[in-house]
């Protein structure tokens, strides 16, 4: 969504609409565009727009099926425990929001109808009128205060406990309005709200099984670790509803299999697909892929607080001689935009462009393991495909270091346990971390002095002050401006280092029509069902 | 003979119950030693100490593992498989669809593999050195060099992708009619028949040389007796005994060991399920399939041992 093309013209969208009514396969209408100088992401852009346009009038009817990466018996239909893309793909068919996050990052409202605020620390969520869950019952206040609560209590096992601990009180003004209550300004509320573990359930619910929400779909079937049936919701509040008359949803968590099963027509759309598959799926006709970037990160974490870290130079040295081009071509294939060692990605409107990423240079390298000392020295790097790609990355580190005499020993791991054994406690170690929606999110959660996943205990008062002082702000150009200089900070100062942000690339049939982009993760951010129609 | 017969599996039973016992033990001990428990592996990434603590005390995980254990076992004696820790639902119902599923993988596989095993083995021994023996050897350690998920996704590849004549999901579409069966069933069964059959053509094909060498066939021979009438009416009788044993061994792998096959057609078997349990540390799922998976194999060897001894006048 960040690949802008400046010279395309409303004809070129004609001549490739043109070439893809004639029947062109995506292979020849993407070297038709490299031909043209446009670059390869940028293309698979165009050609979304162009077939979009072909059939811009969402079709009723069709049961869509789709399959997902990761399914277990741990599936659960609990918003707040949701934790695999699998989960948050069932949750956004059978409930809402409050407010969601449209392809642009910006705010809209879903169950809400206004957040409002004129301190920031106190804020008055208005309900929509008329919202019925799939049991009947009209939605009101009581239900949001509930759903809010549920995140404060230890038993339930929220995902978002750390964050919703912020709000002290949430409390029913009326059926239809909201009090929320926050122990400091925090102006991102909204924001907050549009994550997919605040989605807001019946009141005094306790069994999750049948999944009541307000959602666009309805439960017909759910079987942990199996597969979900949905049908659509006729009572749906938004004009229109689903365009699909069912939703079928699993998972199939070998690639290959997944990739074949879109191959062979049995599912619309196969989540998440490895680079290496990319061309037997641009190879066939009738096939997308839809890329997202939305700021999801593999990090080799430094700990400062610990040798070799604590030598500064060190720290340094690693920034240079990560060699983030050949992280991004040879170990993501391209689907990778490369970052510059701090979290907000390109996605989000805070994103500091004017930072650029620390290019690849072995002689600073050496110069400032020399001065570390460290050099001869063998030092262990804890890696594990519990972090996506992180083996690769270590491995291209660890050459690129022996070559200016710096012996990294690299340590791979099994993914089992990896998170609660080696993640945060090993003093170099890989990281991988999901998007949020806010720059505050991100900066709170992994940089703070206190955050809970200092990744690399990195402690800074000055970073503190502004964090706190960004966070009650509601202009945005000022707020803008200081998040702009925290990631400076990050990137000159912390022990994280960012290579590239990782691409996101589901793969669709050609029949399936109305899917976007969106900053909150691939498949629409998981809402597709919703939107998306089969054009058969 | 009828009583020794009953005593025999008296005594069987015995062990097995025994064996199930120290079975249960040794995945108990094992599931111990791993790291993380269910609360901070369904916290994942977001597994603070006070979270994981709080969890831990409304999952009722916080008493030691020891003791959640020997309940279990008390509960199994009654008949009780428990209840999963990571969603609160009965073991029972939760293996209950899946081991009809695995159950009818397994029937369907062994009705084809057997008796193709059984003919291929047989007559591959009986023309010993034959071209057809060659080839038939050939094949069958050809197919026992292939990994299974390498025979599955190239079969995914012809008959799904490139020919489009079989579904690549075995279990996302609607089987309505006898023909969607065969078509639903016929890749997963292809799969596990290659790889469990070969294993039995070797065996078989040995168990039955092995007969063919002894003096009693030579003379057998030399009396006038055709070849094929040597190996089926001398021979064979005294070699069902390995074959039998061979067949269990290679049936017990169809029970528990088919995770790749199952995570290739999707398939929702035991296998997966296990798989699931282990990685979320859920004891009584665990020890609910490897007691499954242990009475299976227990139950084939020990009905293989019965036929071996009905088939051995002199153990008779």
């Amino acid at each position: 969504m960040h690949n802008r093309i400046t010279n395309w013209t409303a004809s070129d969208d004609a001549m490739v609409e043109n070439a893809i009514r004639r029947g062109a396969t995506r292979r020849e209408l993407l070297s038709m565009m490299l031909a043209g100088g446009v670059a390869m992401s940028a293309g698979g852009m165009i050609l979304g727009r162009a077939s979009d346009a072909i059939a811009a009038t969402p079709k009723s009817g069709g049961n869509l099926k789709a399959a997902g990466w990761s399914s277990s018996t741990a599936d659960t239909l609990d918003p707040a425990k949701a934790s695999l893309s699998t989960d948050y793909v069932r949750c956004c068919a059978l409930y809402n929001r409050l407010t969601f996050l449209d392809q642009a990052g910006l705010v809209q409202m879903e169950l809400a109808e206004k957040v409002e605020s004129a301190d920031a620390k106190t804020w008055t969520v208005k309900l929509r009128s008329g919202v019925t869950f799939h049991d009947g019952k009209s939605l009101t206040s009581a239900d949001v205060v509930f759903s809010l609560k549920r995140h404060l209590d230890p038993a339930v096992g929220s995902k978002v406990n750390a964050i919703a601990k912020q709000i002290t009180d949430v409390k029913a003004v009326d059926p239809t309005t909201v009090e929320i209550v926050l122990a400091n300004p925090n102006a991102d509320l909204p924001t907050i709200l549009s994550q997919h573990h605040f989605m807001i359930v019946q009141d005094g619910t306790t069994d999750f099984s049948k999944g009541i929400g307000t959602g666009a779909f309805k439960l017909e079937t759910f079987e942990p670790g199996v597969k979900s049936i949905f049908a659509k919701n006729p009572n749906y509040f938004k004009s229109g509803g689903a365009h699909v008359d069912s939703f079928e949803f699993f998972a199939i968590s070998d690639d290959n299999a997944r990739v074949n099963a879109l191959l062979s027509g049995d599912i619309h759309l196969a989540a998440s697909i490895k680079p290496r598959s990319m061309r037997l799926v641009e190879s066939q006709p009738g096939f997308v892929l839809s890329k997202t970037t939305s700021g999801n990160y593999t990090d080799l974490n430094i700990r400062l607080d610990m040798t070799p870290g604590d030598k500064a130079d060190f720290v340094k040295g690693m920034k240079y001689i990560t060699n983030r081009e050949q992280i991004q071509k040879s170990v993501l294939r391209g689907l990778a935009d490369i970052a510059n060692d701090q979290p907000i990605s390109p996605a989000s409107v805070y994103h500091n462009a004017e930072l650029k990423p620390k290019a690849f240079d072995p002689d600073k390298a050496k110069f400032h393991f020399e001065k570390a000392g460290v050099l001869g020295q063998k030092i262990p790097i804890i890696t594990s495909d519990a972090a996506t790609s992180a083996v690769e990355m270590a491995t291209i580190v660890q050459q690129s270091a022996a070559e200016i005499g710096m012996n990294l020993d690299v340590q791979r791991v099994p993914n089992d346990g990896y998170w609660s054994n080696y993640w945060l406690k090993a003093p170099i170690h890989f990281g991988n971390i999901n998007p949020r929606p806010t720059p505050d999110i991100l900066f709170s959660l992994l940089y703070a002095s206190n955050a809970p996943w200092n990744e690399s205990q990195y402690k800074s008062e000055k970073f503190d002050s502004m964090l706190v002082e960004a966070r009650g702000l509601l202009d945005e150009a000022k707020r803008k401006e200081i998040y702009g200089q925290m990631q400076v900070m990050v990137a000159e100062e912390a022990g994280t280092i960012i290579p590239v942000y990782i691409s996101n690339v589901d793969a669709i049939t050609e029949k399936l029509k109305g899917l976007e982009a969106n900053p909150l993760g691939g498949m629409m951010g998981y809402a597709f069902a919703e939107y998306v129609w089969i054009d058969a | 003979m009828r009583t020794f017969v009953l005593n025999l599996i008296a005594h069987r039973l015995l062990i097995a119950g025994l064996t199930l016992l120290i079975v249960s033990f040794a995945v108990f001990f094992a599931t111990a030693m791993l790291p993380g428990d269910t609360a901070s592996i369904l916290l994942g990434q977001a597994a603070t100490p006070e979270a994981v603590a709080g969890l831990r005390a409304a999952m009722h995980l916080d008493e030691p593992a020891v003791f959640r254990f020997f309940r279990w076992l008390a509960g199994l004696a009654r008949g009780d498989l428990g209840t999963s820790y990571v969603n609160n639902v009965a073991v029972a119902d939760l293996i209950g669809g899946r081991f009809v599923n695995t159950m009818r993988l397994a029937g369907i596989t062994t009705l084809i593999a057997v008796p193709v095993a059984l003919t291929l083995g047989i007559t591959s021994a009986m023309f010993r050195g034959s071209i057809y023996d060659r080839i038939v050897t050939i094949l069958t350690i050809g197919v026992i060099s292939v990994p299974e998920f390498m025979i599955a996704t190239s079969a995914v590849l012809v008959f799904s992708v490139y020919l489009k004549w079989l579904p690549a999901l075995s279990f996302a579409n609607e089987v309505t009619s006898f023909w969607q069966v065969l078509k639903v069933y016929a890749m997963p069964v292809i799969t596990l028949a290659f790889v469990v059959s070969a294993q039995m053509i070797r065996m078989t094909r040995a168990a039955v040389i092995d007969t063919i060498n002894t003096p009693y066939l030579e003379a057998a021979l030399l009396k006038g007796a055709s070849r094929p009438r040597a190996v089926l009416y001398h021979a064979l009788p005294n070699a069902v005994g390995p074959i039998a044993n061979a067949i269990a061994l290679s049936l017990s792998y169809l029970v528990g060991g088919v995770i790749i096959v199952e995570t290739i057609f999707n398939y929702p078997g035991v296998a997966k399920l296990m798989v699931d349990g282990v990685s979320t540390r859920d004891l009584p799922l665990i020890q609910s399939c490897a007691i499954i998976f242990c009475i299976g194999y227990l139950a084939l060897i020990t009905l293989a041992d019965i036929v071996a001894i009905l088939a051995n006048p002199r153990l008779r």
